[in-house]
């Protein structure tokens, strides 16, 4: 028998944070901070409006693009928001923003194209650009620059076979952010080398101080900048598989090909009820998002402070829902101190290497949990690296 | 000021036991500000206590509640507030309430058993001044206490490690 696997597919290394997973998986009553949703569940009027969608009878295909009605929502929303200018012609509604980073790539790259990806960020990117045909290509960001992309480091991985940057923020793990000013300092990079740029703004929502810049706000980078969003994050739809994309004409008209071979569409009821949150949100200032935001700050500044009083070294995430401490100086790099954490105290959090090579000495712990989860696993976080430091 | 307690009384409601550092921390700002505040809090009688939430069905030795609907023919000069004071002396009554509709006072109460409660209701409740008529309900099952579900249903559980 012949080998049935395709080589690409064998080469993609399985996710670091499933290998973690399953060693979770095996031992009971553990205190997680691994995961990657929000612990609120859709708002009612949300879940309300899929109930009827589909108490309606509306259980067909929409068009490929998505419904129209809620294109115009999305365009709406993006100029009021943040002062982004895509139409409902420019906008496919996808199966999650997970899909919109997949099919994009698919339509951008060729092979051996280099793609420029933030490191540390999202486990998914490299393999997409990697199944896309493309080389994934490392942009250090540093943890005592709050993990920005700069000028100089992206200059720095730039070679004639690049073609696109992935542009994440707010980051996951990280919780770094880019502003105006941090933006306006890579614009000159990216036209220099006539790059298109893969905005995921989908935790665009969830920033604490300043509102999100989004790189495609920005003239200079008019018909380069493809923007990926969705309302899992800031509408706590995770599982609604609902997102979004807004490209040029040509990319757009590329995406929406391959969008309709294969999957035809985004499910039905759950681009009704994102259409009901953006029309709501429109009305009552998005109130549902800012109340699960007020929470999550409280949260992370209960982190910041847990951490700090630990004497890690610790960067205060400016979005996302995240906390990416280092554990250098503990002696242990994020997998091992993961490992043994999990071991002695039963409590999980990721190693920062799952989310590329620049996150060695760091672990990643979400704050989408209760404040009384929190508390608990913050306490044995400390009893742990107390208990190092005496070792040492 | 106003907004600060608006906070803190959400805090505190979800968690008494919130220290004021923590207090501190989750609202930004300085200690001796928040301890101010609860102070007043206090002060003004909006908290008027910190107690835990106990769900008494997952004790070994569960005591009995009842909802008492009590329907009272109001005194001359004093309205419903001279019954209620006689009512809320007792230590079996955990809570009560004057309430609009089809009766007067609402009268929540907890005893070691039946009996206990039966007692309460013939030897001290009904003998009452004022008091026209009585309907007890006991509490059979729980589901949710002060905000807190406590009968969990198939409350579905998230992935422990996710991207």
């Amino acid at each position: 028998m012949r080998e049935f696997v395709s080589k690409k597919a064998k080469d993609l290394k399985p996710s670091g944070i499933r290998r973690f997973f399953d060693i979770v998986s095996e031992r009971q009553d553990v205190i997680s901070l691994g995961v990657g949703e929000p612990d609120f569940i859709t708002p009612w009027e949300i879940r309300d409006e899929g109930i009827r969608t589909i108490k309606r009878g509306f259980t067909q295909y929409t068009s490929n693009s998505g419904l129209l009605s809620l294109r115009k929502e999305i365009s709406k929303y993006l100029k009021s928001s943040f002062n982004v200018d895509f139409s409902e012609q420019d906008t496919v509604i996808t199966v999650g923003a997970s899909e919109a980073i997949d099919i994009t790539l698919r339509a951008i790259v060729d092979e051996g194209d280099e793609i420029l990806i933030p490191d540390p960020s999202y486990v998914s990117y490299k393999p997409c650009v990697e199944l896309a045909g493309g080389k994934a290509v490392s942009v250090y960001c540093d943890g005592k620059n709050g993990f920005k992309l700069t000028a100089e480091n992206l200059e720095k991985a730039i070679t004639e076979k690049t073609k696109a940057l992935i542009f994440p923020y707010p980051n996951n793990p990280t919780g770094g952010i880019m502003d105006k000013g941090d933006i306006e300092k890579i614009i000159p990079i990216i036209l220099k080398h006539d790059l298109v740029v893969i905005s995921d703004e989908i935790y665009a929502e969830l920033t604490y101080g300043k509102n999100h810049c989004s790189i495609a706000s920005f003239k200079e980078m008019e018909k380069r900048v493809v923007l990926i969003g969705g309302f899992s994050k800031s509408f706590a739809m995770t599982g609604w598989r609902v997102g979004f994309v807004c490209a040029p004409e040509e990319i757009k008209n590329a995406l929406l090909k391959i969008h309709q071979y294969t999957v035809i569409c985004a499910p039905i009821f759950s681009q009704y009820a994102a259409e009901q949150g953006l029309k709501r949100g429109r009305e009552d200032g998005y109130a549902s998002v800012s109340s699960m935001k007020e929470e999550y700050d409280k949260r992370r500044k209960f982190m910041y402070k847990a951490f700090k009083n630990m004497g890690l070294d610790v960067f205060m995430p400016e979005g996302a829902f995240y906390i990416f401490p280092c554990v250098k100086n503990t002696g242990l790099d994020g997998e091992q101190f993961a490992l043994k954490l999990l071991e002695e105290k039963k409590v999980a959090v990721v190693p920062g290497e799952a989310f590329g090579d620049f996150g060695k000495d760091y672990i990643r712990c979400s704050y989408a949990y209760s404040m009384k989860n929190l508390m608990e696993a913050m306490e044995k976080i400390a009893e742990f690296v107390k208990e190092l430091k005496i070792k040492d | 000021m106003e907004n600060l307690k608006k906070d803190l009384v959400k805090l505190l409601s979800e968690n008494a036991r919130y220290s004021y550092s923590d207090l501190a921390t989750m609202l930004s700002l300085e200690e001796s500000v928040v301890k101010t505040a609860v102070k007043e809090l206090e002060k003004d009688g909006i908290i008027v206590k910190y107690s835990a939430i106990i769900d008494t069905e997952a004790m070994d030795e569960k005591p009995v509640q009842a909802l008492i609907e009590v329907k009272v023919a109001p005194q001359k000069l004093k309205g419903f507030d001279s019954t209620a004071e006689e009512i809320y002396h007792f230590p079996e009554v955990t809570s009560l309430y004057l309430m609009s509709g089809g009766f007067d006072l609402a009268v929540f109460v907890e005893g070691k058993d039946l009996g206990d409660i039966a007692a309460f209701v013939s030897e001290k409740l009904s003998v009452i001044d004022g008091i026209i008529g009585v309907q007890t309900h006991f509490i059979l099952k729980k589901y949710k206490i002060e905000g807190q579900i406590v009968k969990k249903g198939d409350l579905f559980e998230r992935q422990i490690i996710q991207a």
